[in-house]
């Protein structure tokens, strides 16, 4: 059997740290300097780090799915998951369901949560058909074929026969709106849950349960025949193909399940956000996952739980701290700016790698 | 698709089962090559009739676009036939050619004299650009497309510093309008009225058209130095570079056991794509006579390469007429849409994301089919 191959070469904790040490990088260097210059900076500011350190916890919980729901995509071997987009979309449509039907707290959640899942795994399930058919070029139709659904999707918006005072114009206009508030449906509902304060830092303790819960549920299934022969798919499909795995049923199942991650990912977001974000607001949420993860320390080819939760705690620092530095040092918007610079720069660094091969497939 | 006419089997075998309906064969073949041009000027034509538009009027816009796009579209045929796929990384190219009018309107220059200040500027600005991207590609064999979009974006955040947090700051502007009113970062929008027209006014043709009032107005010398690229880049093709260039699309092994230095040849075609776009942008702006700061260059990769493609170029083949063709029939349907929307469906709104749609959608498809094909050729 394949899966014992690969047990017995389970590394050793040595060989993993050294494994660690090399695929850090010079890169990751620089964003670890960067954040550490950044916590120096606020520290001597006196800026309130309590405030900060809630926000970094609750930012953390808020990403943390949609990081996570690069892990199946890059484990199966189609790459980062650019079209992250489709997923979610379908999570979107599974909110603004659960409000046209006037649903609210934790019902309403668990509505938009399972609805979305189960959207995300159906168009996650198809578009794994297309990434076999392009294998090689997952990247770049995957970047392309988001931002298609994004845009179709603002016809759908636009067109699409909601009832809801609350999401669409008031008068006149058509279609919903561009931002939909959700204070009064499942905004701050897991946030809210069992949260408690901890030397003036409010701990969102629903939020992180269930991050960790989702975390969990990855690693568990990691360890899973099905998770053992995804990551043996993705890490030398010649070799799974001789063992008689069926590369393309691998693959498609790494795509659904990171299309329902990501669709469940962004109904954690919003109600973590308090609003939703219709049109062109998905276009790129793609890009912040993907980096977040590579910062976290994976490739194109190898990433794990850990990896998605080092990289979101380490990107998310990063855009909360350097927001009030910069505002007293610099100037009020360039925290944007370097969220730009340091998102894409990391996954320009990746893309050069050698070791990822010149060829995903 | 074209691949199969090529290939002398396929031939053979048309030949053999149906040697009477050779034409019809030959019809089909055109038919199947062409279908993705024939689709949008089918398009094109419905939303030109449903946008009520008059026929000089739709004449003069279509000319004013061809004049001032087209040169980005073609920077792109280098690469594509040097085997490095559709260069996203133009955008820098279409950078080089802002910071290039940032610094004449810092002069205040104008008329010919700044535009062409403005392209000696941008020329080097553009070769050092290339370079870098080249270099970068260079690392990223066979994902220059994805890496190229995203070095797009990574580009556009140190453009965002530079013109944001160094000019008025570490970089000195001499023109206070253009400087925020904290006297640090370009504002929104530069004001290039001085060179606004500054070669689409040197000459221009009037031609009254009998029975409408507007005239269709040529800008000469714009189309001539269109002309004159498209012949240029036609001749390059001819020479031992061109020939090179080729070489190196085709197949990098083989190209490199011939003698010929790839990663260098690589580098050359982005170089190329990259002066090529930035001159383009400076024409593009001239004729605008306003920039967007941080928004004119975002979106030239996307349109260039939505063009080209809507023109019936794929990732590895594209010709000058394919890049004309595509640049017409992409730039009427930016013309028709939102109007064409208003009057099907009562919104101007559903034109605009329809038209969006299509540019990313036909990008995604043009992309999937390459990967598609190229997988079955490996097998």
């Amino acid at each position: 059997m394949p899966e014992e191959c690969l047990i017995s070469q389970k590394p050793t904790l040595k060989e993993r740290i050294l494994d660690f040490y090399r695929d850090f990088g010079v890169a990751r260097l620089i964003i670890f300097a960067f954040l550490i210059f950044l916590l120096a900076s606020a520290f001597a500011l006196k800026l309130p780090m309590e405030q900060i350190l809630s926000s970094v916890l609750t930012r953390f919980g808020m990403n943390g799915i949609l990081v996570l729901a690069m892990i199946p995509s890059i484990q199966s071997g189609t790459g980062p998951n650019f079209a992250l987009p489709l997923g979610i979309t379908c999570g979107i449509v599974a909110i603004t369901l659960s409000i046209e039907l006037n649903m609210a707290g934790f019902s309403g959640f668990f509505f938009s949560v399972g609805v979305a899942a189960l959207l995300g795994a159906a168009t996650g399930f198809l578009y794994g058909f297309l990434l076999n058919r392009v294998k090689g070029q997952e990247l770049t139709v995957g970047t392309y074929f988001g931002f298609s659904i994004v845009s179709l999707m603002c016809i759908f918006w636009f067109l699409a026969p909601y009832k809801s005072p609350e999401m669409i114009w008031p008068y006149g206009g058509s279609g919903l709106r561009v931002t939909i508030a959700l204070q009064d449906r499942i905004g701050k509902v897991l946030d809210n849950f069992l949260a408690f304060d901890f030397f003036g830092v409010t701990v969102p303790t629903g939020l992180l349960l269930f991050f960790a819960l989702f975390c969990t549920g990855l690693w568990l299934f990691s360890r899973t025949r099905t998770g053992i022969a995804l990551s043996t798919v993705g890490t030398n499909p010649k070799f799974a193909e001789s063992s008689g795995l069926n590369v393309n049923r691998y693959r498609i199942i790494g795509s659904t399940i990171s299309q329902a991650l990501g669709a469940v990912g962004i109904v954690v977001y919003a109600q973590s956000f308090g609003f939703i974000q219709l049109y062109m607001a998905p276009l790129f949420m793609a890009f912040f996952a993907v980096a977040s993860i590579l910062i976290g320390g994976a490739s194109l080819k190898k990433s794990t739980v850990t990896h998605a939760v080092i990289g979101t705690f380490l990107f998310q620092s990063i855009l909360v701290v350097s927001m009030p530095v910069a505002n007293i040092v610099v100037a009020d918007n360039i925290a944007d700016v370097i969220r730009i610079i340091i998102s894409n720069g990391i996954i320009l660094y990746a893309l050069t790698r050698k070791e990822t091969g010149g060829d995903l497939s | 698709m074209s691949d199969d006419i090529r290939n002398p089997d396929r031939k053979m075998t048309l030949q053999m089962v149906a040697p009477e309906s050779r034409h019809e064969q030959a019809y089909k073949y055109y038919l199947r090559k062409n279908v993705v041009p024939l689709v949008f000027l089918i398009l094109c034509i419905l939303g030109g009739y449903y946008s009520g538009l008059s026929l000089p009027f739709l004449i003069n816009e279509i000319i004013t676009r061809m004049a001032r796009n087209s040169f980005i579209v073609i920077s792109l045929i280098v690469p594509i036939l040097a085997g490095m796929g559709l260069n996203f990384g133009i955008v820098l190219g279409a950078m080089a050619g802002q910071f290039g009018y940032v610094a004449t309107a810092n002069f205040q220059m104008t008329g010919f004299t700044g535009f062409f200040v403005t392209v000696l500027i941008t020329v080097p600005l553009a070769i050092i650009f290339g370079w870098l991207t080249g270099k970068l590609f260079n690392q990223s064999k066979g994902k220059e497309m994805i890496t190229g979009i995203i070095l797009g974006f990574f580009a556009n955040g140190i453009y965002q510093l530079i013109l944001l947090y160094f000019m008025g700051n570490i970089i000195p502007i001499r023109v206070p309008t253009m400087l925020l009113s904290t006297g640090i970062g370009i504002r929104n929008t530069i004001d290039i009225k001085g060179m606004h027209y500054a070669i689409d006014n040197l000459w221009k043709i009037r031609l009254q058209i009998p029975g409408f009032i507007f005239p269709i107005i040529i800008p000469v010398v714009t189309l001539a130095a269109l002309a004159a690229l498209c012949i240029a880049v036609h001749f390059l093709f001819k020479t031992k570079l061109g020939q090179e260039f080729r070489a190196t699309g085709q197949n990098r092994q083989i190209a490199e056991v011939a003698g010929i230095k790839v990663d260098r040849i690589r580098i050359l075609a982005i170089i190329f794509s990259t002066v090529l776009a930035g001159i383009g942008q400076v024409i593009f702006l001239q004729n605008l006579g306003n920039i967007n700061t941080y928004g004119s260059h975002v979106q030239v990769g996307t349109f260039a390469v939505a063009a080209i493609l809507i023109g019936g170029a794929s990732v590895t083949k594209a010709t000058i007429s394919q890049a004309l063709l595509g640049t017409l029939l992409f730039h009427t349907l930016f013309i028709v849409s939102p109007l064409a929307g208003k009057n099907l469906i009562g919104d101007a709104m559903i034109g605009e994301y329809f038209r969006v749609f299509i540019t990313y959608g036909v990008i995604g498809v043009a992309l999937a089919l390459h990967a598609w094909q190229a997988k079955q050729k490996r097998r």
